[in-house]
């Protein structure tokens, strides 16, 4: 190395060294400090106490492990085809020459930058029994058939399809992300397709949709890494809907224990921060393993249109 | 991941703390930080104005208050980083489970420092308290709110019905007949419009309900939680609710109920004419239903021959470990649980009678004041205060596990209510999960060297 790229090297280091000080000590430091731990008998307070595969082996015969990723799994399997296709149908929607285009776009966009709490404490009106406004369009619909609207939160078969439900009101963010995507799609294909005799649905399934391939595949992607890390929702709506307002546990009856909830009951009320470090690495596993099936699954087409 | 970093953060600060001397501030004083929970309303400017009575009761400290929501989770965090306050605000639940972690400075010596023993100073609190104080041996807690939960009835449902709106039920058979008397259904609908008790409203002790059964829940070395088959008696009680009512229409009613504390609350909207509420009740009856015709009295006779059943509960001071003025802080704790017997006039109220009198509660010793017994805003406070001195009285087991414990009781609670599970099966299933976590809890205590801690809680 001459002296100019000693030089340079310096300079660089100078730019970078805060953001690496700062990515070793507060993430680097502990991801690796907290596999450490999740071999350990560890509390926080006191000295970690080395486990070996005590807290994975546990893990396996915990039954709440197993409720709460059931739980998580099934708000994902829910929440991100659903938020896809409402994302998607919205983008198309807004991507359409409408008068007051911008407006409606602000509009969809706009609760996705609300913040979950303020969002939570709204939805727990939409779903209140009483005076809620789902219940309120339901129950006219409901009634010809002899059914009411069901009780939502309270009710452990309904409380994990209403935070589905709420999950749609975040959609924002894909999208504008879709609506980013439209805007790439060359025009000239959709004259082709015309020339071709090509109606609306098929430039859709035969344009539209193989050319958003990587965007869909890019927004599936983060929201399967978003839903299996619900947290804040459930724990704010759970609670407050159900009462017991002093320790969180996925009310009514567990329905809503996902598995963060679980995870942060563990290390903060617990204490067994071990035993957690250990549900944190398996989440991580799971995340990474249907990230890489999701990704083969998309790459047959992704290649294609290569 | 996110999780992961996070509690690694958390260890890499962790270490250095030790019990230390005082520091004195360049304007001559020692300042002491104080955590607590108190927000707004009555109950923060009742602390606010202890703290300040405390403040100018002595030239050499000043208790710097500061609001703390999740006040438990944030104590830990900052003992682990090194920083904690000089006092925390937790709660009862915390004493067990945050002693065993280090995470609390033991009072005994700054007790015995002060003149007296432990047994003396514990003997001024009401037993009950006193027992909240301790764990394995130690004092580790002083209480700054305490209370004790009664029946609360609506007197207008009562009238409505029938009944005597001056005589609660006395026991548990006139309880349930009170209850199907006062429960309504509408005419037109069919569909719940009042109903006596629902023991999910709200929710908070279904554990206290298996005591007044006469069951329990720890013996001190085990669990007991489906072996005491009074506690599987008063689960069956407890979904009686829902099986006499329906399910259906037990959910579709119990949807409509508004947060406790909040003007859509079922007791502050008529739906429900009775429900089991602490000495905190009265002021918040005042606050969202004001001219609410009601009446406070004991438990009504579950087990017979027990007329003075009760449940306790407290919010607790403690020094977290690693503090950097426990003396002063200390003194603090002192002045919150010590009182002037002889006060005559509101002026005369000092540390637990200022604080409990200002936030309508009762005082935690057993030695009141003339003015605070004559003269307490609370009109109820004479029933709370007979609770408090029954020897029926029961408070939460001391036991390091109690928030898992606390869940588990939740979770069968709710499968039981719920017609998910009998009594029998849901408890069944929640003691196979103690009886795994106090082994694991026991074999934690053992690994980190806390031997006395063990031999206290280990089945003989």
């Amino acid at each position: 190395m001459n002296k100019r790229e000693r030089r340079r090297l310096r300079l660089g280091l100078a730019f970078t060294g805060l953001w690496i000080v700062g990515i070793g000590t507060f993430t680097a430091w502990p991801v690796i400090a907290s596999l450490y731990y999740s071999f350990c008998d560890y509390s926080i307070l006191k000295a970690p106490v080395w486990s070996g595969l005590e807290n994975y082996r546990e893990l396996i015969h915990d039954d709440l492990f197993w409720k709460s990723l059931r739980n998580t799994l099934f708000y994902a399997g829910l929440s991100v085809p659903l938020g896809t296709v409402v994302a998607l149908s919205l983008a198309l929607l807004l991507n359409c020459e409408v008068r007051g285009r911008s407006l409606f776009r602000l509009f969809f966009y706009l609760p996705s930058i609300v913040p979950m709490v303020a969002s939570a404490m709204l939805w727990l009106w939409i779903f209140n029994g009483q005076f809620g406004l789902l219940n309120w369009a339901l129950a006219p619909l409901l009634a010809p058939f002899g059914l009411h609207p069901p009780a939502w939160l309270v009710d452990p078969l309904w409380a994990k399809p209403a935070l589905v439900i709420m999950s749609l009101w975040g959609v924002g963010n894909a999208m504008v992300i879709y609506l980013a995507g439209l805007q790439d799609v060359p025009r000239e294909l959709y004259e082709a397709a015309s020339i071709d005799g090509a109606t609306g649905w098929r430039k859709f399934w035969h344009v539209t949709l193989p050319l958003l391939a990587p965007v869909i595949y890019f927004n599936l992607i983060m929201a399967l890494i978003s839903s299996l890390q619900i947290f804040t929702q459930a724990y704010i709506m759970s609670e407050a809907a159900n009462g017991n307002g002093t320790v969180s546990d996925g009310n009514p009856a567990r329905s809503t224990l996902f598995y963060t909830i679980y995870l942060f009951t563990v290390a903060f009320y617990d204490l067994r921060m071990g035993y957690a470090s250990a549900m944190a690495y398996v989440l991580f596993l799971i995340t990474v393993l249907l990230t890489w099936l999701a990704t083969r699954a998309a790459r047959s087409r992704l290649q294609h249109l290569n | 991941m996110l999780a992961a970093c996070c509690l690694s953060a958390l260890a890499l600060v962790t270490g250095g703390v030790r019990a230390r001397a005082d520091t004195v501030s360049p304007d001559g004083k020692v300042h002491v930080t104080y955590w607590d929970k108190w927000i707004s309303g009555y109950e923060g400017t009742a602390i606010e104005t202890t703290v300040a009575a405390f403040n100018h009761s002595q030239a050499r400290i000043v208790v710097d208050y500061y609001i703390t929501s999740q006040i438990d989770r944030k104590t830990i965090i900052a003992t682990a980083g090194g920083d904690p306050p000089d006092i925390a605000g937790l709660w009862a639940q915390n004493v067990s489970t945050f002693a065993d972690a280090e995470a609390l400075t033991p009072l005994d010596s700054f007790i015995e420092k002060g003149g007296l023993t432990k047994e003396q100073w514990l003997s001024r609190y009401y037993p009950v308290f006193a027992r909240i104080c301790q764990h394995g041996g130690h004092v580790y807690a002083g209480i700054s709110t305490p209370a004790t939960m009664a029946l609360y009835w609506n007197k207008t449902m009562f009238r409505e019905a029938g009944l005597d709106p001056d005589r609660p039920p006395r026991t548990l058979a006139e309880f349930n007949d009170d209850c199907r008397r006062l429960t309504r259904r509408d005419p037109k609908t069919g569909a719940l419009a009042q109903v006596g008790f629902l023991p999910q409203e709200p929710g908070w002790w279904p554990w206290a309900f298996c005591c007044w059964f006469g069951g329990s829940m720890f013996d001190g070395h085990s669990v007991t939680l489906a072996t005491n088959p009074h506690n599987v008696e008063a689960m069956r009680w407890m979904q009686g609710f829902t099986s006499q009512n329906g399910l259906s229409d037990v959910k579709t009613f119990s949807s409509y109920f508004g947060p406790w504390a909040s003007p859509t609350a079922p007791f502050f909207t008529g739906k429900l004419a009775m429900v089991i509420q602490g000495v905190w009740y009265d002021g918040y009856i005042a606050q969202y239903k004001p001219g609410l015709d009601y009446g406070v009295g004991p438990w009504p006779e579950a087990v017979p021959g027990v007329r003075d059943f009760g449940m306790a509960e407290a919010d607790i001071l403690t020094i977290p470990r690693g503090a950097r003025n426990p003396g002063a802080a200390w003194e603090f704790i002192k002045y919150v649980n010590s009182s002037n017997p002889q006060a005559r006039t509101r002026d005369e109220l000092q540390g637990a009678e200022l604080l409990d009198f200002l936030q309508e509660k009762l005082s935690p010793l057993r030695v009141w004041s003339p003015y605070f017994a004559q003269h307490h805003p609370n009109a109820h406070i004479a029933v709370f205060r007979k609770l408090a001195e029954s020897p029926h009285i029961v408070c939460i087991p001391d036991m390091g596990t109690w928030w898992e414990y606390y869940r588990e009781i939740l979770s069968a609670f709710d499968k039981v209510r719920l017609l998910e599970a009998t009594p029998e099966q849901a408890l069944a299933y929640s003691q196979e999960r103690l009886d795994e976590s106090w082994a694991r809890y026991r074999l934690s205590l053992e690994r980190h060297g806390q031997a006395a801690n063990v031999a206290a809680i280990t089945p003989p």
